[in-house]
């Protein structure tokens, strides 16, 4: 027996990572006496099976993880799913909130190889909504889009562009505790998953490049991490949904809900997060 | 109080492992500051994932909650990175829960742990905006406290710390907020100001504070004495110590972070104390006499505690575990609790080296499988002998066996070097040990590895080594030199030590006097923070310091004290006789061990009687397997001539039937 879960992560506990996530689910599984299934072996562990990795800082709506029950003991203690999430709330730190729990079928494929890609929320500052306008434009009119990023230790370039299925520059509430002058404005995107995935601050790297002159702008606010001195600065940023598409339409992981794929994404993606 | 969070939030972004910071902990405390209530800021200068795990702190953490005059918060030692973005961004030192600011608390309590950190309690008192030197602080700043096993020489920190508390803190912490009581929160400002406060607090038994004593240094600049020169000042301080380990269930809450951590696992002490003597343990010395937890107690923490926080794995903490009296039922009890359906593991962090207890480890690590570690410390029965560390070969290749015949393929083993009267032949004893180990394995394996994990020796206060002057910098190293040749030509023999440097620099502090106090401030002010960490240890920054203050490694470090010497800790005491040490040291050095204490005539240390406590045990029979110290055959155990007394200690349960929970037991033979 299998069971999906969707939760949410926001607030102080977005600097947590994947790794540490997982494990306050462990323990938070064990703590409600979930009958889960372990792996075989010497060092036994619990079968837990995540969506696509969250980046440490990110926050996001939609998050999945699988757990597997052991049949027997599941069916004896008469598990009900619908009872779950609100068990689960009141285990998992603060900053976790559990939406739904649905039972599944085994599928030979994970979670983390089925999604094909995300929806994004950012909040970017120190920039304004032309100024980000024509930097959107830039990126979307360009035929390749190259950044260099590192992976096992090496740095290597990559082609963003295929990557960016959509992306439109959107309002954002502004946060003067980060940059005074109140020059916030929002972006939504949706990013592939194929071939490797493309986070938030990757994107905006991309989208500084394109733009060359304000790659080279003196720093006057925070640095993203992955480029020091470079605005704007990526101040939050929200995964709003994790996409399956299959055969030309996009389906909600968990609840089945289908969205053509040929739909407005990143209006779809603000209304998640609004 | 202030949060300070919205000009922290933005530094996180740039900083690794932001969640350092974060607080969230599962039994964190939501603090309400009120101005009637004392405000404790618990401070572990090293990391998050370094400090989280500290028992002490977390049990102080909750006895302080609890009172309804105390409210506590904890705080790290910010990494390197971030401590850069908050001196940047004018961010002081905050606490975790809240995010309040240090100089916000009524008290800044350190946790010291080990010298190295000393460093960065300097570094910490000055991220707080608090003066580094408590000459300088004034009525307006918070209470700088310290206590931890270190405190037992506080000279070196004396200038910067305001009291020092010695021993166990369950009871101390209260009566030292009693008196932040009186002071702080008080109807009316009391008259003296910071000076009456620490007179006051030099007044509560197990508080030193240094500026109530004059130091005096004689012609030659050696240390003549320290005698206090206020008012009801104790001339020598005693340690604290708790005598019913029962009466204090705590932590009740232990913290659950939300990052992973060092000891990520519930801990539960089983007891307190240690009567083996080995004679360079510190922590054995300090802690005694042994005060056991009952063992029903320690079965409902057990099962308490995995249920509230969903950790897999429990940890039965003490100095020597397996000698916990029921260590056999107390850990099947753990194993069968259906509850935990087959999926918890429990660990004894500090396996004795038998093979008795390695069938212990075989039986309760069933889950999980890593390696065994065993600390047989001297590479010869000599060294043993004069470390008083008894332990016989047969003992350790027993154990060893045991060990690889029931699966394991990697034994660890822990050695020191530099002990002592050691020869070449003792430190070479380190390579034929481990061979022998190597040997055995590959009887039931055929790929094993064995690890002599090899320490520098450093001599620590109150304890009998604590007149030996420690191996130089050369001379450990050409010991490590002489171990890695010898172990080359060894297969499955890996040797790892620990550097020479750090050693030295771990005894520049270990046994300073209060001038040591310069050389500390000019390590830290030259940039020297986190020195426990290879990355950053620099012994430059440590020699430059000690030549500006005109002193050397060779009078620091390298010299033998003599008996007639005024020791920089003298004033201060661990219950232990001076004079029941300075014999321990003779008998070192004639070779001649001394058994467990606990099974054998009172040696008259003065732990138990300077305090009128027993070694509280649950039992009144040695663990099977203990032939360490206690002179019982290997394989059985048995009855050693014990009598019970007539009524139980103050605050230790009677009896209530065979097995049950903590009795009194004295040895026959003691008046």
């Amino acid at each position: 027996m299998r069971i999906r879960f969707r939760f949410s992560k926001l607030g102080k506990i977005r600097f947590t990572s994947q790794r540490d996530v997982a494990r306050m689910w462990e323990r938070a599984l064990r703590r409600a006496s979930l009958p889960m299934a372990y792996t075989e072996g010497f060092n036994p562990r619990p079968q837990l099976s995540f969506g696509l990795a969250l980046p440490t800082g990110a926050e996001s709506l939609a998050e999945y993880v699988d757990v597997a029950l052991d049949p027997v003991r599941a069916a004896e203690q008469g598990i009900d799913p619908a009872a779950l999430p609100g068990v689960l709330d009141g285990l998992l730190p603060e900053g976790l909130h559990v939406e739904v729990a649905v039972p599944v079928e085994r599928s030979k494929d994970s979670l983390q190889q089925m999604v094909t890609s995300c929806s994004w929320t950012m909040r970017l500052v120190g920039v304004d909504r032309e100024e980000l306008g024509a930097m959107v434009a830039a990126l979307l009119a360009a035929d390749t889009v190259p950044i260099t990023r590192e992976r096992k230790g090496r740095e290597e370039v990559d082609d963003l562009r295929p990557s960016v299925l959509a992306l439109a520059v959107a309002d954002a509430v502004p946060d003067t505790a980060v940059d005074p002058s109140g020059r916030t404005v929002g972006l939504v995107a949706e990013l592939s998953t194929r071939p490797r995935g493309v986070r938030p601050v990757e994107l905006l790297r991309g989208l500084i490049a394109v733009s060359g002159g304000h790659a080279d702008r003196p720093m006057d606010g925070l640095a993203d991490t992955g480029r020091p001195g470079s605005i704007p600065v990526l101040d939050r940023a929200c995964r709003t949904e994790q996409w399956i598409e299959r055969d030309g339409l996009r389906q909600e992981p968990l609840l089945g809900r289908v969205v053509p794929a040929g739909a407005d994404r990143a209006t779809h993606a603000l209304e998640r997060a609004s | 109080m202030e949060s300070l969070w919205p000009q922290i939030e933005p530094l996180l972004a740039q900083v690794t492992k932001p969640a350092r910071y974060i607080g969230g902990e599962l039994g964190a405390r939501r603090v309400e500051h009120r101005p009637e209530v004392v405000s404790w800021l618990l401070v572990y200068p090293d990391t998050y994932e370094v400090g989280l795990p500290n028992q002490g702190l977390q049990i102080l953490y909750e006895i302080l909650n609890e009172r309804p005059d105390a409210a506590a918060e904890r705080s790290y030692a910010p990494w390197v990175d971030m401590e850069a973005s908050m001196r940047a961004a004018g961010v002081p030192l905050f606490s975790v829960e809240g995010h309040h600011p240090a100089a916000a608390f009524d008290v800044i309590a350190f946790n010291l742990s080990a010298e190295l950190v000393y460093t960065n309690v300097l570094n910490l008192i000055d991220l707080a905006g608090v003066p580094v030197r408590a000459a300088d602080r004034t009525d307006e700043h918070p209470v700088v406290v310290a206590g931890g096993h270190c405190a037992f020489n506080p000279e070196p920190l004396a200038d910067f710390v305001d009291c020092f508390v010695l021993g166990d803190g369950e009871e101390v912490v209260g009566e030292v907020n009693d008196v932040l009581a009186e002071f702080r929160c008080g109807p009316m400002p009391v008259a003296g100001g910071r000076g009456a406060l620490l007179a006051a607090l030099s007044r509560v038994p197990g508080v030193y504070v240094p500026s109530c004593y004059d130091v005096a240094y004689d012609d030659d600049g050696r240390l003549s004495g320290v005698t206090p020169r206020t008012p009801g000042t104790p001339e020598r301080v005693e340690k604290r110590t708790i005598t019913d380990l029962g009466a204090w269930p705590y932590p009740r809450q232990q913290l659950v972070p939300l990052i992973e951590v060092v000891h990520d696992r519930l801990n539960v002490e089983l007891f307190r104390g240690c009567t083996r003597g080995c004679r360079f343990c510190q922590a054995g010395m300090i802690t005694r006499p042994v005060r056991e937890r009952p063992a029903e107690q320690v079965r409902t923490m057990v099962a308490a505690g995995l249920e509230r926080t969903g950790y897999d794995e429990v940890a039965l903490t003490s100095l020597s575990s397996a000698d916990y009296s029921g260590i056999e039922d107390t850990v099947t009890g753990i194993i069968d609790d259906p509850s935990c359906s087959g999926q918890v593991s429990v660990s004894l962090p500090s396996l004795r080296v038998d093979a008795f207890t390695v069938g212990t480890a075989a039986q309760i690590q069933r889950v999980r499988r890593t390696g065994l570690t065993f600390a047989p410390e001297g590479g010869t029965w000599r060294m043993r002998q004069v470390i008083n560390k008894l332990i016989r070969e047969e003992d350790l290749y027993a154990a060893v066996d045991a060990a690889f015949s029931q699966g394991w393929k990697r034994v660890k083993l822990y050695f020191l070097i530099g002990l002592p009267t050691e020869t070449d032949e003792d430190t070479l004893g380190i390579v034929a040990l481990a061979k022998q180990c190597v040997a055995i394995g590959k009887r039931y394996h055929s790929s094993v590895t064995v690890t002599a994990s090899v320490g520098g020796f450093v001599p620590k206060v109150q304890t009998p080594f604590q007149w030996f002057g420690q191996n130089t910098i050369e001379e450990l190293t050409r010991k490590v030199h002489l171990l890695r040749d010898a172990a080359r030509p060894v297969r499955g023999l890996t040797i790892r030590w620990h550097d020479p440097k750090a050693t030295a620099a771990e005894g520049i502090v270990s046994r300073g006097d209060r001038r040591m106090g310069a050389v500390i401030e000019q390590v830290w002010r030259n940039g020297g923070t986190f020195q426990e960490w290879s990355e950053f240890f620099d012994l430059d920054l440590w020699t430059d310091a000690l030549a500006a203050q005109g002193m050397t490694l060779e009078d620091a470090v390298y010299r033998h004290r003599t008996e007639d010497e005024v020791l920089p800790w003298d004033h201060l005491s661990a219950g232990l006789h001076r004079d029941f040490l300075w014999q321990d040291w003779k008998d070192a050095l004639a070779e001649y061990g001394l058994p467990d204490c606990r099974w054998t005539p009172c040696y008259d240390c003065g732990a138990c009687t300077g305090y009128g406590v027993e070694h509280v045990v649950a039992s009144a029979v040695p663990p099977a397997g203990g032939s360490q110290g206690t002179g019982q055959d290997l394989s059985t155990g048995g009855q050693v001539p014990v009598r019970f007394l007539s009524t139980a200690p103050s605050g230790a349960a009677p009896a209530p039937g065979p097995g049950g929970s903590a009795v009194a037991l004295t040895t026959e033979g003691r008046s």
